[in-house]
C-alpha cells in the first residue's frame, strides 16, 4: 500500500527466515556454558557428543518450535478477534498454565500420596491441563465463541482471577515459590528430545488447520456481517480457532513456561515485511516466532556465559525494542509525503 | 577330592566378596519418594543446594565435590569450583559437562527430571527441620558411604553445641517473645521451621504460632499487635522495617531490641545444616544481649 516500505514477496520471506532459523539451529548447537570445543570434541568424546545431541540440539530445535507454536497462535488470535492486540494468552491459557503448575508443586510439596502420579504428570503435564481447561471455563463464561468481545472479557477474567488464585496458592505455601517463579520466568533449558517431537507434531497439526481455515480469516478481516453474507459457516470454523490456539499455547506453555511477547509480536514484525493473506500469514508468523525465540534463547546463552538469562526476559527485550522502533520508523516516514 | 571342593568354594567365597566390595550397591529413597540406586560410590559430586554443599563438607567429603549451586559459600575450599546456577536456574549442560556421578539437590529446585533423563543420579533432598537435618546427614552420609556412626557423631556434636548455647542464656533472658524475619515480603519464621524449633530450645517464645506454617507470609500489622520483645532480622532487610507504618513506634523497635545479622551471619541463620549451632549460637548472643537491656525506652 506505502510505496515507500519495500514489501518482500512472501516466498521470499519464508525462505529466508527457514534459511534464519537453520542458521540459528546450527549456531545453539555450538554455543553454550562450555563453548565451541563441545562441538569440536563431539566426535570422540562421550560427554561433549552427549551435551550437543542431548542438550543442546533438542533445546534450541526446542526453542524454535515453542516460538514457532506461539507465533502461530498469535496469528490466529489476531485474526479470530479482529483485534492487533490479541496474544496467544489471551483466553487465559497463561493463568491456567500458571494455577496448574502452582497446584502441582504444591501439592508436590507437601503430599506423599499425590506425588506418584505427579511425578508421571510432571509439572508439564499439569501446566497443559490447566491451559486447557483454563480456556475451556473462558468458553463457557462466554457461552461459546459467538460473541467475540464476550470471548474476550470472559478471557480477560478468567486469567485475572486464575492468576490470583496461583498467586494465593504461592502465598500460603511460600516453598513453592521458587519454582514458581522459574515457571514465570520461561526457560528453554529443560527440554529434550520429547518435548521436541511433541512440540513439532502439534505444530504440523496446528499449521494444517489454521491453514485450512485461512480463508474464513481473511473473510473475518472485512467484518463478521461480511463474512456470514459470504456464506461461511462462522461458528464452528470458531470453534475449531479457539481449539487450535488453546492446543498450540497451551503445547509451548507447558515445555517453557510463560515466554513473554513472542505471540504478539511475530505477526506484527510479519505484517511489517508483508501484506498477505492469512495463509501465508499463519506459515510466516509461526517461522517469524520461531526465529525470534530462537535468536532470544542464543541471546540468554551468549551474554552471561557460562551462566545462563531468563529467555522469557530477552523475548520482551527483543520483540518489544524490535516493535517500537517499527512504530517510530513508520510515524516518521509516514510523516513525509 | 576334597581339595578342589575346597577351591572352588574358595574361589566362590571370594568372587562373591569381590562382587560385593566393588558394586557397592545402595538403594536411598530421596525426599521426593523415589529410590535411588547408587552403583559405586560417588567420586564426583555436584551440590545445588548450600545446606547439601554444608553436609557434605562436615562430613569430611568436600574433596568429592566438582561444581556447586551460586549460593553456595562455606566452607571457603569451595570458593574456586565452577557454579551451576542457582535452584530456578540449574544449568543443565554445566553439569553433564562435569561428569558427576551423583547429583544433590533441593526438591523444589528444576531439572531433576531432565539430568535424569540425561542418565545422571540425581538425590533430591530437602531438610525443613531439626529431625530433617539429622536424617539428610544421614542419607547423604549413606550415599557416599561414610559410616552412620560418623554421621550420627557430627549431629551429636551440632545437637550438644545447640544445648549448650541454649544453657549459655541467662535466666531473665528466657521466655521472651521474638519475631524472626526471613525476608521481606515479609514472611517470618513460624515455630514448626527449623528456625523456630531452635528458638524453642534457647527458650524463646515465638509471635507466629505453628499453625501458620513453617515460613508463612504475615501482615506486618500482625507484629504491631503481637508486639514482640525481640525482633531478628538480616541487616539488608532492616532499612525497610523502620519505613512501614507504625513500626517506628513498636516498643522493640524504639528500645532498639533489634538483632540486625550481616549477610554472612544471615546465611548461617536460614540454611539447614550442619552451621545450625553456629546459628543457635548467633541467636543465644541475641537474647542474651538484648535481655540486658530494658525493655521500654523511658521518655
Amino acid at each position: 500500500m506505502t510505496g515507500h516500505c519495500a514489501r518482500w514477496s512472501p516466498l521470499v520471506v519464508a525462505l529466508s527466515l527457514v534459511v534464519l532459523c537453520a542458521f540459528g539451529i546450527a549456531l545453539g548447537s555450538a554455543v553454550g556454558s562450555t563453548g565451541f570445543e563441545s562441538w569440536v570434541n563431539a566426535r570422540h568424546d562421550d560427554v561433549a557428543w552427549q551435551i550437543v545431541w542431548e542438550i543442546r540440539l533438542p533445546r534450541t530445535l526446542g526453542a524454535c518450535a515453542a516460538g514457532a507454536l506461539l507465533g502461530l497462535a498469535g496469528a490466529l488470535a489476531q485474526g479470530l478477534f479482529r483485534n492487533p492486540l490479541a496474544d496467544p494468552y489471551l483466553l487465559g491459557s497463561a493463568s491456567g498454565a500458571s494455577l496448574g503448575v502452582a497446584v502441582a508443586l504444591a501439592l508436590f510439596g507437601g503430599n506423599p500420596f499425590a506425588t506418584e502420579l505427579l511425578v508421571r504428570l510432571g509439572l508439564t503435564g499439569a501446566a497443559f491441563v490447566g491451559a486447557v481447561l483454563a480456556v475451556l471455563l473462558t468458553l463457557t463464561l462466554a457461552r461459546g465463541v459467538q460473541h467475540t468481545l464476550r470471548l474476550l472479557l470472559a478471557g480477560v477474567i478468567v486469567g485475572v482471577v486464575l492468576g490470583a488464585m496461583a498467586s494465593l496458592i504461592t502465598l500460603m505455601r511460600p516453598d513453592v515459590l521458587q519454582g514458581m517463579q522459574g515457571f514465570l520466568l520461561g526457560s528453554t533449558s529443560f527440554m529434550g528430545w520429547t518435548s521436541c517431537v511433541l512440540m513439532f507434531g502439534v505444530l504440523l497439526v496446528c499449521l494444517v488447520f489454521a491453514f485450512g481455515l485461512s480463508r474464513v480469516l481473511d473473510a473475518l478481516t472485512l467484518g463478521e456481517a461480511t463474512a456470514l453474507s459470504l456464506g461461511l459457516p462462522l461458528a464452528p470454523v470458531r470453534v475449531a480457532l479457539v481449539c487450535v490456539l488453546a492446543l498450540a499455547t497451551g503445547t509451548a506453555v507447558a515445555q517453557t513456561g510463560l515466554v513473554a511477547f513472542v505471540g504478539l509480536a511475530a505477526p506484527h514484525l510479519v505484517r511489517s515485511l508483508v501484506a498477505t493473506k492469512h495463509n501465508w500469514m499463519v506459515l510466516l508468523s509461526a517461522l517469524m516466532g520461531g526465529a525470534l525465540l530462537l535468536a532470544a534463547d542464543l541471546l540468554a546463552r551468549l551474554s552471561i556465559a557460562p551462566q545462563e538469562m531468563p529467555v522469557g526476559v530477552l523475548t520482551a527485550v527483543l520483540g518489544g525494542g524490535y516493535l517500537l522502533w517499527l512504530m517510530y520508523r513508520t510515524q516518521a516516514t509516514g510523516a513525509k509525503p | 577330592m576334597r581339595n578342589p571342593l575346597r577351591a572352588v568354594r574358595l574361589v566362590c567365597v571370594g568372587a562373591l566378596w569381590l562382587i560385593v566390595s566393588v558394586t557397592h550397591a545402595v538403594v536411598l529413597q530421596d525426599d521426593r519418594h523415589i529410590d535411588v540406586t547408587l552403583s559405586k560410590v560417588p567420586q564426583r559430586i555436584v551440590s545445588l543446594l548450600p545446606s547439601l554443599t554444608e553436609t557434605v563438607c562436615e562430613l569430611g567429603q568436600c574433596q568429592k565435590l566438582v561444581g556447586v549451586d551460586r549460593y553456595s559459600n562455606w566452607p571457603e575450599s569451595i570458593a574456586k569450583l565452577p557454579r551451576m546456577g542457582g535452584g530456578i536456574d540449574p544449568s543443565i549442560e554445566s553439569i553433564v559437562a562435569l561428569k558427576p556421578d551423583l547429583v544433590l539437590m533441593a526438591t523444589s529446585a528444576r531439572g531433576a527430571e531432565r539430568l535424569q533423563a540425561l542418565g545422571l543420579t540425581v538425590l533430591a533432598l530437602e531438610p525443613r527441620s531439626h529431625a530433617d537435618v539429622q536424617r539428610v546427614m544421614r542419607l547423604v552420609a549413606q550415599a557416599l558411604d561414610v559410616p552412620v556412626q560418623d554421621s550420627d557423631r557430627v549431629w551429636r556434636h551440632i545437637d550438644a553445641a545447640v544445648n549448650a548455647a541454649a544453657q549459655s542464656i541467662p535466666a531473665q533472658a528466657k521466655g521472651q517473645r521474638v519475631y524472626f524475619e526471613v525476608s521481606r515480603a515479609p514472611y517470618g519464621a513460624g515455630e514448626s521451621s527449623f528456625i523456630g524449633e531452635t528458638l524453642q530450645r534457647l527458650g524463646a517464645r515465638n509471635i507466629l504460632p505453628a499453625s501458620l506454617g513453617p515460613f508463612p507470609k504475615i501482615n506486618p500489622e500482625f507484629v504491631v499487635r503481637a508486639q514482640p520483645d525481640i525482633i531478628m532480622v538480616g541487616d539488608s532487610n532492616f532499612a525497610d522495617m523502620t519505613t512501614r507504618p507504625g513500626w517506628q513506634n513498636m516498643q522493640a523497635m524504639r528500645a532498639q531490641r533489634v538483632c540486625t545479622f550481616k549477610p554472612n551471619e544471615s546465611d548461617v541463620l536460614v540454611r539447614a545444616g550442619p552451621r545450625m549451632a553456629e546459628a543457635a549460637r548467633l541467636m543465644a548472643k541475641c537474647l542474651t544481649d538484648k535481655a540486658s537491656q530494658p525493655k521500654r525506652l523511658e521518655r
